[in-house]
């Protein structure tokens, strides 16, 4: 019963690990593209505009097969693994910057202008007013999106990272139980999930704050 | 340089902000079309005048917040059009207090107030807090130091925002209609900070709509409509003797809405 579990678990680290990264990787990436849209000079901003609007306007399968499949035409051969991370992480970073952008301007104006008022320039009004509180207020929609990438790294199976799902049909190959097989994969899902909602939560119990 | 040595001895006649033909527009719309004055050190202006006269832009575009389109601002003898970058080191010159406090939401009171002399004059720890804790007492806020601006009152958070100008100890004060967005009984609290800070001969320039402030402290009187000044004068000859028809009627409605003496408070008492 259930001997194909480690398997899973295997595969579960795996899951783990891609979209952790991924995630990371989506949040620098975001950040950056929310505040090169919003504070950029034009030139910036629109690149950074173009990046969101070309990886939401695509699908992520299209964005993993380019990198895995379309990039060896140029010369450029990346692993499984690595394939999915970077195509996760992009795709991700263009979801995240717009959760930042809405947080980061619905901080009115006049906390930038208090801040420039003090003498601060522009740079450190952004680090140390705008997004102190702008990262907060975005936590919730960000959530969202931590919530989400565990779930989607599984497209990696398409290009045979031995990830959760990939392990799942590896054993149904073998054991012929794809009802019993994938009821335990969506309750390992369900639980990495739910704890994860429980940690993001307390962590914003604790730094939430009123808006003024 | 040139000044007359008696000028020079007497503070009162030292120029320390002078606002020369500025003109600003947002989009098409000209808000301030080529306003000039002076302000001596230690001297109290009060610009007032009716919503959509330019007045607050006027404010944003002497610390540069929002640099004029045409002529210039001079901080004593430096012309802020030709600093460049420059600029955020003669901006924090100036402290600004806002309509709307714009407290930093996610700092506590204390923080608030030190965060400009600790990241902009880069000061150590400890001596931004004691900078920050005299500029706190002034405002009698020392029991809320640990407090968040959501945990303050409005007069509470406004006298914070006079602390957070005071501790850059700026050469001149610019207040934004620092009382119009608290309810009438938390006035009383700002004011009186405002008036023990002309009575120390702080250099402020404030656009209010509290004539019995402006009567009491006020040496100078910017009355602005359209974008322009219409008439300028001591309280004095603005109350007793204004020689524009503008100013009278306008002052006469705002005599109505909040009395002469008084502000808010009184009238609604009455």
């Amino acid at each position: 019963m259930l001997e194909y579990l480690g398997d899973l678990l295997q595969g579960l680290v795996i899951t783990l690990e891609l979209s952790f990264t991924a995630l990371a990787i989506g949040s620098v990436l975001g950040l950056l593209a929310a505040l090169a849209r919003i504070y950029g000079a034009r030139p910036v901003s629109y690149v950074a505009n173009s990046y969101i609007e070309l990886i939401r306007g695509t699908p992520l399968t299209v964005q993993l097969f380019i990198i895995y499949f379309g990039l060896p035409a140029l010369g450029l051969l990346f692993s499984p693994t690595f394939s999915a991370i970077v195509a996760l992480g992009i795709n991700s970073g263009a979801y995240q910057a717009e959760y930042f952008r809405g947080a980061i301007e619905s901080i009115g104006s006049g906390q930038m202008e208090a801040a420039l008022s003090v003498g601060m320039t522009r740079i450190q009004a952004v680090w140390r007013v705008i997004l102190p509180q702008a990262l907060r207020l975005a936590l919730p929609s960000w959530s969202n999106e931590a919530a989400y990438l565990p779930k989607y790294s599984s497209v990696a199976f398409l290009v045979t990272v031995p990830e959760l799902l990939a392990r799942a049909k590896a054993a149904i190959a073998y054991n012929l139980k794809p009802m019993e097989v994938y009821m335990v994969v969506g309750v390992i899902y369900l639980v990495v999930i739910a704890s994860l909602s429980k940690v993001l939560d307390i962590v914003y119990e604790k730094y939430k704050f009123t808006v003024e | 340089m040139g000044r007359k040595e008696e000028e020079v001895a007497d503070w009162r006649l030292t120029r320390v902000v002078s606002v020369q033909d500025v003109w600003k527009c947002y989009g098409k719309v000209e808000v301030v079309k080529g306003v000039s004055f002076d302000v001596e050190e230690g001297t109290t202006t009060v610009i007032f005048g009716p919503s959509g006269a330019g007045k607050s832009t006027l404010l944003r575009c002497i610390n540069m917040l929002h640099p004029p389109d045409r002529g210039t601002i001079f901080l004593r003898d430096v012309d802020l059009m030709k600093v460049g970058s420059k600029i955020n080191y003669y901006r924090s010159k100036f402290g600004m207090v806002f309509q709307h406090f714009n407290l930093f939401s996610h700092m506590t009171v204390l923080d608030n107030v030190s965060i400009g002399p600790r990241i902009v004059k880069k000061l150590p720890e400890d001596e931004a807090k004691r900078i920050a804790l005299e500029a706190i007492d002034k405002v009698r806020m020392r029991d809320w130091c640990s407090h968040h601006p959501s945990q303050l009152s409005g007069g509470q958070k406004q006298r914070v925002g006079i602390a957070r100008a005071l501790a850059m100890d700026p050469d001149v004060l610019l207040f934004d209609e620092p009382t119009s967005a608290l309810d009438a009984e938390l006035i009383g609290e700002v004011l009186q900070t405002m008036l023990d800070l002309a009575k120390e001969r702080k250099t402020m320039i404030c656009v209010t709509h509290e004539l019995g402030f402006a009567r009491s402290v006020a040496s100078e009187m910017i009355f602005m409509d359209g974008g322009t000044v219409v008439e300028t004068g001591s309280p004095d000859h603005i109350f007793t003797n204004p020689q524009n028809d503008r100013t009278r009627k306008f002052l006469s409605r705002l005599t109505e809405l909040y009395g002469l003496h008084g502000n808010k408070k009184e009238s609604r008492m009455a």
